[in-house]
């Protein structure tokens, strides 16, 4: 093991997981957002209502992220309309791309995890809310989804991770994340267990950090306290 | 869109052979790696149980792609010192081989969580009925808590193989011709990205579908003689 090579492209490598921080957040924030409306939808009593985001979420959860990342990033290319159109600067930079991907990969899994909770929040307190006067809308906002919050929230810190390792996918277009910086690295000192094992402590540095934090937020919202019925 | 393909379809059908092979091969070294590993780390031994999860830890925190090309481009000295042992005129790990280690490496990562809450779900007095019958311990696990592990850890599995299958299309990227790459080769001809990835995602819901199929009858036939509250 090399160990000076190790410290001298340290740097570069933080730059690296710097980018990969930012692809995570984004997507996992926005996925968030985008997931809320689509869980609530999936746990609807229609089936009409529950069938539609279901079309969605099998797409995305059962093709690899890969196969995704490229159509989005080489497929759309292939239609004027997109190359013409207005959205193309931001379709033709690999960081949307991949960020848009990862986006509407994890909202995917992120709308079933929200789906679970929402449907294991006990009938009992959803009768409760409705007893005491609240209108479905009031219910769904101020008993439900903060409860089901509660319940996903472990599963959701999971989801998270994943996100954090899909990340690396977006070496393959050509964005220097952690391991696309790792590749680029290496292509030039040819030593690709030490820095192949240098980014690997840095996702497993990063992973590590997530989880302490989600643990943190869970005590937070007082999960613990939450599971008594 | 073309709907002939250009006359890629064979290469496709090719390259969807070659994702299964590679998943069904990584499935079983994952799964052979996997009990090892809720073996460890279920052991009685601190020091195996350590290397148990440390094996879990590691491998679940860094990402498949990075493991993927870790394992073939990292091996490539080693390889070549172990050729110089033997004697050999050279030796390289095929991107194949490459792929079903990595693979079967996060597998089993996973797998060995999986199978460990499986083993930690067998009632212990199970075991303990074994022992009374004077089984040995080799035996009690083969004959009691093997054939029990199996039904529990089934529906796990079968997520992990889903998650494996979708993770092969990481190996072309080290060239293995499988359907992400087969689609690749044949966007380069035929200038068409959206088309040829598009099919490749139906041929991965295809498969996945297949797959979903499959675990229903494998989960059916596991739970037989169970209620269906129990099992």
């Amino acid at each position: 093991m090399n160990w000076e090579v190790i410290i001298k492209w340290l740097p570069r490598l933080a730059e690296g997981a710097v980018l990969t921080l930012e692809l995570v957040a984004i997507a996992v924030i926005a996925g968030l957002i985008l997931a809320i409306p689509m869980g609530i939808a999936r746990s609807s009593k229609n089936l009409l209502v529950r069938g539609l985001p279901y079309g969605y979420i099998f797409f995305f959860r059962g093709t690899p992220l890969l196969v995704q990342l490229f159509l989005v990033y080489y497929g759309l290319a292939q239609f004027d309309a997109v190359r013409n159109g207005p959205f193309w600067p931001i379709l033709r930079d690999p960081f949307w791309c991949a960020v848009i991907t990862m986006t509407l990969h994890t909202t995917a899994y992120i709308a079933e995890i929200l789906r679970g909770a929402i449907q294991s929040v006990p009938q009992g307190e959803i009768e409760a809310a409705r007893a005491l006067g609240m209108s479905r809308s009031q219910a769904m906002l101020r008993i439900i989804l903060p409860r089901a919050a509660r319940i996903g929230l472990p599963a959701y810190s999971n989801e998270v991770i994943l996100m954090l390792k899909a990340s690396a996918l977006a070496s393959t277009v050509t964005l220097l994340e952690l391991t696309g910086m790792a590749r680029t690295i290496i292509a030039r000192t040819y030593l690709p267990v030490e820095i192949f094992f240098a980014a690997g402590m840095f996702y497993l540095v990063i992973a590590y950090v997530l989880v302490q934090a989600f643990r943190l937020l869970e005590r937070w919202l007082r999960v613990d306290a939450c599971q008594g019925r | 869109m073309n709907f002939d393909l250009y006359g890629f379809g064979p290469a496709l059908a090719a390259g969807t052979l070659m994702t299964i092979k590679l998943a069904l091969s990584a499935l079983v070294l994952g799964l052979v790696l996997g009990l090892l590993g809720a073996l460890a780390k279920t052991s009685p031994y601190k020091p195996v149980q350590w290397l148990g999860g440390t094996y879990s830890t590691i491998v679940r925190g860094i990402p498949e792609l990075l493991w993927v090309l870790l394992i073939y481009f990292g091996t490539v000295n080693m390889m070549r010192t172990l050729a110089d042992v033997l004697g050999l005129e050279s030796l390289e790990l095929s991107p194949f081989a490459a792929g079903v280690i990595a693979l079967g490496i996060c597998f089993g990562a996973y797998a060995t969580e999986v199978f460990r809450g499986a083993i930690l779900a067998i009632p212990k007095g199970h075991r303990e009925a074994g022992q009374a019958l004077g089984m040995s311990k080799a035996r009690i696990f083969w004959r009691l808590i093997l054939p029990q592990m199996w039904r529990i850890a089934l529906p796990g599995l079968g997520n992990l193989f889903m998650i494996l299958m979708k993770d092969t299309a990481l190996v072309s990227v080290i060239g293995l011709n499988e359907i992400m790459r087969r689609s690749q080769i044949a966007v380069t001809a035929s200038k068409e990205p959206f088309t040829f990835f598009l099919v490749a995602a139906f041929i991965y819901l295809g498969l996945t579908i297949i797959a979903m199929t499959g675990m229903y009858f494998l989960e059916k036939r596991a739970g037989r003689g169970f209620s269906r509250s129990a099992a």
